[in-house]
C-alpha cells in the first residue's frame, strides 16, 4: 500500500505539472498586426456571425468536380489564391485576354476575358486564342476592403487629375465599368454616361465587392450563380447556361460580407526612428502622390465602418506606369499601361502569404520591394529617379518603413 | 502478421463461436495559433469481433466497427478463412488491405497513443478494407518466419483527387457509399505484402498496393485516361532485449498520376510515416493488480501530401506536418491501457508559408473486452 500511495502522488504530481504547465505547452496567437485576417474591431454578435458564415465559404469551401468546379478553372477555393487573405503566388497567378484598345472585349464569345488554364480530368484547358493579348495578374491581399468600399465616389474624384492640372506629373484617372444586371447603385456611387467607378482590382475593373465576388466565382473556379449563370465559355466555345447555380445567393453575399468587414491591417512598430524618417521619405519622394496614404469614412450601415480613418496608401486611380508595366491588354477604359494604385498596407506580410518571397506589381514579377521601386515608370518615374538618387541609408528606411505597412 | 488473429478473445476454450471487441474513449484539448475550441469527450470507436470455426481449418471473423459514437457503421472486417496448409490459405470478403502494419494492427488497446499516426491514417487510409479475396501463408525455419499475403480487391476513385480536403487524400476514397457494392471503374486494387520475423530481432514488412483510381470509360466510351495509384510501405517492429524499448515504425510512399492538366494543389507523390518508441520503467503488481507496466512513449511522425515543386517558379512545393508526440501510458493488463499524451504539430500550407502550429493534450483508454 505504501508504494502504492508513492504512485499515487507521483500521478498526480505529474497531473499538476502537466496542468500548470498548459499555458506554457500551447501555441498561442501571433500578435494581431502580425496577421492580416481576422474581423474589423467592433462588429456586432449577429455581424461576427455573418463574418464567421463568410469565412467558411471563402477559405474552408472547396470546389470539386462533385459541388461544381469547373470544368475549366483556375483554382479551387477563394482562400487558395488569397491564403490567410493576403498577397497570392505565381501559382495562383492568372492570366486574362482581350485586346489593347478600349472599345470593350472582343474576345468574350472566345472565352475571355479570363484563361482557364486548368481543367478537372478528362478535359483540356483553355488557350489564348490567336490574336488576343494577355496580362497576368497575382492575386492581392483582401484585407480592409470594407473601408475602401465605404469611400464615396467624389471623394476617390477630388484625388483624381487626369489632365494634370497640378503639373506634378501625376494625372490619376478613374475606371469607368458598365454595371452588371446585379448591380445596386448606392447614394454614394456617381455614375458618368451610365457607367460606374471601378475600385477593385488591378484595372480597377471590379465597381464592388459583389461584381468582384461574383466574377471570382465565375471566373477563377467555374462556379455558376444566379449573378452569373452561365459557365465560362473556353476554346471558342461561347459561355452557356448552367440550369442550376453552383453557389448560393446567400453564400456569395456570406462571402460580400466577409471582405467587407476584413480588419485593416495594423502597422508594425511605427514609432521607430527609421521607419519614422522612411515615411517622410515616403512624403518626399512624391510616393503619396498615388499611394494616398490616409482616407475616412462617411456612414455605413455596418457601424464598425462609419466614419473610420484609415491608411492604405491607395487613391484607386489609374496611373500610366510606362512602357515596362503596359502589357497590351486592357480592362474598361484603362489603358494598356494603365494600373490602379495597389494599397501598401499589409506589404510586410505579404511574404507570409506568398510562401517566404515578395512577388509583387500586377503579375508578381517583383521579387523584393526595391525591385518593384524599380518598376515604377511612367507618371511614377520621377518618384523612382528621386529613389535611385537617396543614400544606401535613406533607401533602408523606406524600405524599413513600407515593410512596417 | 498475424494480427487479425491475434486478439485476446480469440483464446482456446472459446470457440466454436466467440465475441469480443474493444473500446476507445479519451478527452481532448488542442490549441492552433491561440486558437481553441476547447476540451471534448470521444468514444472515437466501438468494436465488436466475432468469430467461429465453421469446420476444421474453416474460420469466420467479423470486425464491426461504431465510429463517433455511432454515427458511423462500418464492416472493418467479415472474411471466411479455409486453411489448406500453412503456406497457402484462403481468404474471402471484407478484408483489410495489407498495406503497412497499422492497417491491420489499428486496434486501439495496442497503442499507447490517444491518436492515430498521421501517415498511416491519410497517407494509407487506415483502417482501409474492401471487398475482395486472397491467399496468404506462413513458413518458419529456425528463428525466422517468413509470410505474405495477396489480395485483388475493390479499390480507389477519384474522390482521392476531388475533394474538400484540397489536396491528393486518400481516405475520401472510404466516402462512397458503392465501395462494397461494386468497383469503381472495374480494375482491382492489388495489395501485397510479405513480412520477416526474427525471434529476436524483431519484424520487417515490405507491402505494395496499385490500381486504377479513376473512371476511364462510361459505357465501353474512353472519357480519359486510365490514371494509376501505387503505394509502397516499409513497417518493422522490434524489442531491444533486456532494457525491453519497443520501437516500431512505418514510411509509406503514393504515386497517384493526376494530370498534369489538372491543379498541382493535388500532389502527384505523397510520403510520409512515424517512429514509436516506447519504454517500460515499472512492471510490477500496482493498486492491487499484478504484473502492470508503466510506459514512457514517444512518437514522431511526418507526412509530406505534395511532394514536387512548383511549375510557375520552381520552388518546392510544402503542404507538409511533422508532429512529436510524448505520452506516458499505464497498463494494468496487456488488453487495456490508460494513456495520456501531448502532441505537437507544425502544418505548413502548400506554398511554405509560416506554419500552424497546434498542440494539445489527450488523455483516455482503450481496452478490449
Ligand atoms: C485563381 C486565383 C483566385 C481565386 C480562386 C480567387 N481570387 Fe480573388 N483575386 C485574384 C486575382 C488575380 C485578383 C486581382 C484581379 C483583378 O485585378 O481583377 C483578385 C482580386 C480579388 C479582389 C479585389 C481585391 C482588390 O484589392 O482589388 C477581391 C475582393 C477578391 N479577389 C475576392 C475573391 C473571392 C471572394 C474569391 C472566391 C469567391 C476569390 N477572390 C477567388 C485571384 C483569385
Ligand atoms: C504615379 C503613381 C505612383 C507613384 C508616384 C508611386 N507609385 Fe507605387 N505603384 C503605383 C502603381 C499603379 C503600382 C502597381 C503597378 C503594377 O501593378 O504593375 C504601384 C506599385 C507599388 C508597389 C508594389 C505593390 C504591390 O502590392 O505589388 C510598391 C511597393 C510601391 N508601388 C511603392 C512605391 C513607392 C515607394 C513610391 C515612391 C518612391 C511609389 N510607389 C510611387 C503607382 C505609383
Amino acid at each position: 500500500m505504501i508504494k502504492n500511495k508513492k504512485l499515487c502522488l507521483f500521478l498526480l504530481g505529474f497531473a499538476a505539472i502537466i496542468f500548470v504547465a498548459c499555458e506554457k505547452l500551447l501555441p498561442g496567437a501571433p500578435a494581431q498586426n502580425e496577421l492580416l485576417d481576422g474581423p474589423v474591431e467592433g462588429l456586432t454578435s449577429e455581424e461576427n456571425s455573418k463574418f464567421l458564415a463568410g469565412d467558411v465559404a471563402f477559405n474552408d469551401a472547396i470546389f470539386t468536380v462533385e459541388n461544381g468546379l469547373g470544368p475549366y478553372f483556375v483554382a479551387t477555393s477563394c482562400g487558395s489564391c488569397h491564403a490567410g487573405d493576403g498577397k497570392g503566388h505565381p501559382f495562383t497567378t492568372l492570366t486574362r485576354f482581350g485586346q489593347s484598345d478600349t472599345t470593350g472585349n472582343q474576345f468574350l464569345n472566345l472565352g475571355g476575358p479570363q484563361l482557364q488554364n486548368r481543367a478537372i480530368p478528362g478535359y483540356q484547358p483553355e488557350q489564348i486564342p490567336a490574336g488576343a493579348t494577355s496580362a497576368k495578374f497575382t492575386p492581392p491581399a483582401n484585407t480592409g476592403l470594407g473601408f475602401l468600399a465605404a469611400l464615396t465616389d467624389a471623394q476617390i474624384l477630388a484625388n483624381a487629375d487626369p489632365n494634370d492640372l497640378n503639373g506634378d506629373g501625376i494625372s490619376g484617372v478613374p475606371n469607368y465599368i458598365s454595371a452588371p444586371f446585379f448591380f445596386v447603385p448606392q447614394s454614394f456611387h456617381q455614375p458618368l454616361n451610365g457607367k460606374y467607378i471601378g475600385r477593385f482590382g488591378k484595372k480597377a475593373a471590379a465597381i464592388d465587392l459583389l461584381h468582384q465576388t461574383v466574377n471570382a466565382y465565375n471566373q477563377d473556379m467555374g462556379i455558376t450563380s444566379e449573378f452569373a449563370p452561365a459557365e465560362p465559355g473556353v476554346n471558342g466555345v461561347p459561355a452557356y447556361p448552367l440550369a442550376n447555380p453552383e453557389v448560393a445567393v446567400n453564400t456569395v453575399l456570406d462571402v460580400v460580407f466577409y471582405l467587407r468587414t476584413l480588419k485593416a491591417p495594423i502597422q508594425r512598430d511605427p514609432t521607430n526612428e527609421n521607419v519614422l524618417a522612411g515615411k517622410q521619405l515616403f512624403t518626399d519622394l512624391k510616393c503619396a502622390s498615388c499611394h494616398t496614404s490616409e482616407w475616412t469614412t462617411g456612414p455605413s450601415d455596418i457601424s464598425a465602418l462609419s466614419y473610420k480613418t484609415f491608411y492604405p496608401y491607395t487613391d484607386l486611380l489609374l496611373h500610366d506606369m510606362g512602357a515596362g508595366l503596359d502589357d497590351g491588354y486592357t480592362e474598361g477604359i484603362a489603358l494598356t499601361s494603365e494600373w490602379r494604385t495597389p494599397p501598401l498596407w499589409g506589404l510586410g506580410l505579404a511574404k507570409n502569404s506568398q510562401g517566404g518571397t515578395y512577388y509583387l506589381m500586377h503579375d508578381g514579377r517583383a521579387t523584393s520591394i526595391e525591385d518593384a521601386i524599380l518598376l515604377h515608370g511612367g507618371e511614377a518615374l520621377q518618384s523612382k529617379i528621386l529613389y535611385e538618387a537617396l543614400s544606401d541609408t535613406d533607401k533602408q528606411n523606406l524600405i524599413q518603413f513600407l515593410e512596417s505597412l | 502478421m498475424d494480427a487479425v488473429y491475434n486478439r485476446p478473445f480469440l483464446q482456446a476454450g472459446k470457440m466454436p463461436v466467440s465475441l469480443g471487441g474493444y473500446l476507445e474513449t479519451n478527452s481532448s484539448y488542442f490549441q492552433t495559433d491561440g486558437v481553441t475550441d476547447g476540451l471534448s469527450f470521444q468514444i472515437p470507436r466501438l468494436t465488436v469481433f466475432m468469430a467461429s470455426t465453421i469446420k476444421d481449418r474453416i474460420h469466420f471473423l467479423t470486425e464491426i466497427e461504431f465510429e463517433e459514437g455511432g454515427r458511423e457503421i462500418a464492416i472493418e472486417f467479415a472474411s471466411m478463412d479455409l486453411a489448406i496448409h500453412p503456406l497457402l490459405n484462403l481468404r474471402g470478403g471484407v478484408v483489410m488491405n495489407p498495406i503497412g502494419a497499422f492497417n491491420q494492427n489499428h486496434d486501439g488497446p495496442k497503442w499507447e497513443f490517444v491518436s492515430r499516426p498521421i501517415a498511416s491514417t491519410t497517407i494509407i487510409p487506415a483502417t482501409w478494407s474492401n471487398v475482395g479475396f486472397g491467399i496468404y501463408g506462413k513458413y518458419g525455419f529456425g528463428n525466422f518466419v517468413w509470410a505474405y499475403e495477396g489480395y485483388i480487391t475493390n479499390g480507389f476513385d477519384d474522390q482521392i483527387i476531388s475533394n474538400d480536403q484540397n489536396k491528393t487524400w486518400l481516405p475520401a476514397s472510404k466516402l462512397n457509399p458503392d465501395r462494397f457494392e461494386e468497383s469503381f471503374n472495374g480494375v482491382p486494387l492489388i495489395t501485397a505484402k510479405t513480412a520477416f520475423r526474427h525471434r529476436k530481432a524483431g519484424e520487417l514488412g515490405v507491402s505494395w498496393m496499385g490500381g486504377v483510381y479513376n473512371k476511364f470509360e462510361i459505357d465501353g466510351l474512353p472519357i480519359d485516361a486510365r490514371r494509376r495509384i501505387d503505394l509502397f510501405a516499409v513497417d518493422f517492429n522490434s524489442v531491444i532485449p533486456r532494457v525491453k524499448t519497443q520501437i516500431k515504425g512505418e514510411w509509406v510512399w503514393a504515386f497517384i498520376d493526376v494530370p498534369d492538366t489538372y491543379t498541382q494543389q493535388y500532389g502527384e507523390k505523397q510520403q510520409g510515416g512515424y517512429v514509436d518508441v516506447v519504454q517500460p520503467i515499472l512492471t510490477r503488481k500496482m493498486f492491487g493488480w499484478e504484473k502492470c507496466t508503466l510506459n514512457l512513449a514517444f512518437r514522431f511522425e511526418y507526412v509530406d501530401y505534395n511532394v514536387g515543386t512548383f511549375n510557375e517558379t520552381g520552388g518546392t512545393i510544402s503542404d507538409h506536418i511533422y508532429a512529436f508526440v510524448p505520452g506516458i501510458s499505464f497498463r494494468p493488463s496487456a488488453q487495456t491501457v490508460i494513456r495520456a499524451n501531448y502532441q505537437y504539430q507544425l502544418q505548413t500550407d502548400l506554398l511554405g508559408n509560416p506554419p500552424a502550429r497546434t498542440a494539445g493534450f489527450q488523455f483516455g483508454f482503450a481496452t478490449y473486452f
